[in-house]
């Protein structure tokens, strides 16, 4: 019983990380239905800035995490706008090819600047350690990641709910045409989500370094378990994408703790039985 | 127009048995949106409909319906008598239900020879050979460059598809339905997007349709449905309101209040 | 395909409809020179033939893509799932003690066939995003099982123990690799003669038709699904074949016969070279694979910068890849030349 909540605690913190490496990667595949397999190098741009602030610069740990989201909605900014934008009406095909260059790019700069070695990070006092709850081993930095990540979760849902941003969003994701047609500025509209997303990939980037490491591989390992997440939960939902990346952390640790010997079948698996099962994903539209 | 037209069924003497294609209670929602409500249809073989009603009544939807491409949330479809409702769409096809698109849904780099011999072959159920060359099919070849030729067609048939004029590709839709040999032939908007002088041409060559194939084409402009209709069915709002032929629609009250709401006097011009 | 270049001009004369599609399907010039040069490496380069003979593995398997990719409209992340099955069947009946190449390369395509027309079933039904996920899932899922049972496998080391006997009795496996290219070469071009036949058949136009317009394809009658998965089978039978003589020729099989590395390098292979032309994967194979042989002191990293700018390049400018550069080269050429007095 003692060991599964532990598991269960270190799922949820697994989760919360991949959501907020995912739900970018959702709303604009919902609304543009662009498929940018270099989201996650956004999630690798924030960690590597995250670490070369602290290390090079001094930064204190809570500064570098902003930076992170800046750098990240930066980078989706500036790509968005040099290559994606040319490829919204492209087919699937071109915009993997396009995106999985941009990636082995990304990686191979990180390598060439970084290394290949995990970046080493030391995270301040307070944050290490953990509670002992009732016999259970609860570490401090994940309940941080925890607390972190839900409020942002409810700052996206409140946005999204009660906003005009975000009502905006909600009928762009809807039916994109039928947006435009009611005068909202669709493109203006998906820069601004695009960036938001990059940025939230870029936080993520940055929080994962202390539970996931950090090195160029990182763009490719991680970017399986985003489309994973992005794939089951379905395109556009940001509710989608909470519950997805909360079931395939808890899956995840579960199967690593449970049943080592499986390994990753146990996800790939679930992966596939899902899609099959719904193909648009659990709360997707399309 | 009598009590029938109120109740939104589609007054015929002959029954099921002996329509071409027919439909009972069809019915199709997306949420509280209902796009198909009680629909019954029965098309004797032969007889040209037109299918006419103010953007948004369903009569694409309605096509859907009928070729499988939708699934009615009730309701059934019978052809020749058949009922084909849990068939999907390409089992109709061969049963000689076709229908073609209100925006041309082609094969962009085929040309329009490959296109026509494509559909010939799959009705011949001869695609499925991979061992033998496609011009081994000479018959098939020659039966699609005829049709192409029907359609004026044939000086461009070896032209990819989307080097095309839109008025050819409007053709070369016509084409591709005609090279499945339809026994009853569903048209949506035929001559959308088409200007003035070619959609007579196009007509025409519809017109020129044996009388073995019901035809049934929706249709905005109203000059064309007075020349190529022997009957009108009006549907608004996901119903039928009532069905007869042009004279009696033209002279329908509620037909040209319905029209006049949206568009004033469009069932004078067209 | 082959005569793109002929199809550009409309004919002078009108010619007979099927006549004119006889002549599309021809053989041109330039591919009885392609094959022809095949032949070079046993001449030119002998040193060479143990990497001529990877070309043409990769070739065999980058044609099979081709048929499911680039004229069936079917994106694949994960094709080497069938290229790993074939190839660990051929070495594991190698193991078991039958080390006969023919027979175990007909044993590796079933086996590899038989897992692509069960999977068709899904791929069939399915498409955009969640036929890329599929196929990316199932690929990973094999790899990942496959290194789980490493009592069958060998795991991270690969399968030890694989032996190949002599070609037809006679010809030995040796490290000079005549015979390996020759064997290579012989199922490429014998297989290439059978995707040809299919490209050109009936069905290769019903394939084309589901690639331009899958929607429409019900419409005209066609069964779609039963298509998709004929040639999907046929894909996996033959990366199946190609897996089958990379085990035998080298005598080994790992883990990244099967992976997504494979099935990446396969996909940008196809791309570079020119998707829907046959060619495409061959002349993709030999340049990547060259390329790689070329830098091959280089880091990794540093490969897949070089890589990515290429994917980036070619998605940009030269959609149509390799061939469909020098094909447009062609026709503008021809152009020009009619135009001259």
């Amino acid at each position: 019983m003692l060991p599964a909540l532990g598991v269960l605690f270190d799922g949820v913190a697994y989760g919360m990380l991949l959501f907020l490496m995912s739900v970018g990667l959702s709303v604009t595949l919902g609304m543009m239905n662009f498929v940018n397999l270099a989201h996650c190098s956004f999630a690798m741009l924030g960690g590597y800035v995250t670490v070369t602030l602290m290390n090079a610069a001094g930064w204190p740990f809570l500064a570098t995490l902003p930076a992170a989201f800046v750098a990240g909605a930066a980078a989706s900014v500036l790509l968005e706008h040099i290559f994606f934008s040319r490829f919204y009406n492209s087919n699937e095909l071109n915009q993997c090819l396009l995106t999985i260059g941009i990636v082995f790019v990304s990686i191979a700069g990180a390598a060439y600047i970084y290394g290949t070695d995990q970046q080493p990070m030391q995270l301040p006092a307070y944050l290490q350690g953990s509670f002992n709850v009732g016999g259970v081993d609860l570490a401090i930095y994940r309940l941080f990641l925890i607390v972190v990540a839900a409020l942002i979760t409810a700052v996206l849902m409140a946005t999204l709910e009660s906003t005009r941003f975000g009502a905006q969003v909600r009928a762009a994701v809807n039916n994109q045409r039928m947006a435009r047609g009611l005068g909202i500025d669709v493109d203006r509209l998906f820069a601004f989500t695009f960036a938001l997303g990059g940025g939230l990939a870029g936080l993520g980037g940055g929080l994962a370094i202390p539970m996931l490491g950090l090195d160029p591989s990182f763009a490719l390992t991680y970017l399986i378990y985003v489309l994973i997440v992005v794939a089951v939960g379905g395109l556009g939902s940001i509710a989608g994408s909470f519950v997805a990346a909360m079931l395939l952390g808890v899956a995840d640790m579960a199967g690593k703790y449970y049943v080592p010997a499986l390994g990753s079948v146990l996800i790939y698996l679930v992966m596939l039985v899902m899609i099959m099962w719904r193909p648009t994903g659990l709360f997707g539209r399309r | 127009m009598g009590e029938s037209a109120v109740s939104g069924t589609v007054a015929s003497a002959s029954g099921a048995d002996g329509s071409a294609l027919s439909a009972r209670g069809v019915n199709k929602s997306f949420g509280s949106l209902v796009v198909a409500a009680d629909v019954d249809l029965d098309l004797p073989q032969g007889v040209r409909y037109a299918l006419i009603g103010p953007n948004g009544a369903g009569k694409t939807t309605l096509i859907n319906l009928l070729t499988g491409m939708l699934r009615p949330d009730a309701g059934r479809i019978f052809l020749s008598g058949d009922d084909i409702t849990s068939l999907p769409p390409e089992m109709r096809v061969q049963r000689g239900l076709v229908r073609t698109y209100q925006i041309n849904s082609l094969f962009p780099h085929l040309t329009a020879l490959e296109s026509v011999t494509l559909a010939v072959c799959e009705r011949r159920r001869v695609a499925r050979t991979w061992w033998r060359p496609l011009t081994a099919y000479k018959e098939d070849i020659d039966e699609a460059h005829a049709i192409l030729a029907t359609l004026t067609l044939a000086p461009v048939c070896h032209r990819p598809t989307r080097e095309l004029a839109y008025g050819q590709q409007r053709l070369l839709e016509i084409a591709l339905a005609l090279a499945t040999r339809p026994k009853v032939l569903l048209l949506d908007e035929p001559a959308a997007g088409v200007p003035r002088e070619e959609s007579r041409d196009l007509f025409e060559a519809i017109a020129g349709l044996s009388r073995d194939i019901t035809v049934l084409f929706i249709e905005h402009d109203m000059e064309l449905v007075f020349r190529f209709a022997s009957r009108v069915i009006v549907m608004v709002g996901g119903r039928v309101l009532v069905e007869g032929t042009p004279a009696e629609i033209a002279a329908d009250e509620r037909v040209r209040a319905v029209y006049l709401g949206k568009e004033h006097g469009a069932l004078r011009h067209g | 395909m082959t005569s793109d270049t002929l199809v550009a001009a409309a004919p002078a004369v009108p010619a007979a409809p099927h006549e004119f599609l006889h002549a599309q399907a021809r053989w041109h010039w330039a591919e009885i020179a392609f094959w022809l040069a095949t032949l070079l490496p046993f001449v030119l380069t002998p040193d060479y033939l143990a990497l001529a003979s990877q070309v043409a593995i990769t070739a065999l398997f980058a044609l099979s893509l081709d048929l499911i990719l680039g004229f069936s409209g079917i994106v694949s992340l994960g094709h080497a799932a069938y290229f790993g099955v074939g190839a660990y069947t051929a070495g594991l009946i190698s193991v078991w003690g039958w080390g006969e190449s023919l027979t175990g390369l007909v044993a590796a395509g079933l086996a590899a066939g038989i897992v692509g027309y069960i999977t068709s079933f899904v791929i069939a039904r399915f498409r955009h995003l969640a036929l890329i996920m599929i196929t990316l899932g199932f690929c990973l899922l094999l790899q990942e099982a496959a290194n789980d049972a490493n009592w069958l496998t060998g795991g991270f080391n690969g399968l030890q123990g694989v032996h190949t006997w002599k070609l037809l009795g006679t010809f030995e496996f040796d490290l000079y690799g005549y015979t390996a290219y020759a064997y290579a070469l012989a199922a490429l071009f014998l297989i290439f003669l059978l995707a040809r036949r299919i490209i050109h058949s009936p069905f290769g136009l019903a394939l084309r038709g589901i690639r331009e317009n899958g929607a429409r394809m019900p419409a005209i009658g066609a069964p779609t699904h039963s298509h998709i998965r004929t040639i999907y089978t046929i894909a996996a039978i033959i990366a199946g074949i190609a897996g089958a003589i990379l085990t035998q020729t080298t005598e080994t099989v790992s883990l990244e016969a099967l992976g997504f590395q494979r099935s990446a390098d396969v996909l940008v292979m196809l791309i570079v070279g020119g998707t829907g032309r046959l060619y495409g994967g061959l002349i993709g194979a030999a340049v990547y694979m060259v390329a790689r042989d070329q830098f091959s002191g280089l880091n990794p990293q540093f490969w897949y910068f070089w890589i990515g700018l290429l994917l980036i390049a070619i998605v940009m400018f030269l959609p149509n890849g390799i061939l469909g550069g020098l094909t447009s080269i062609a026709a503008y050429i021809k152009a020009k030349w009619a135009k001259a007095p």
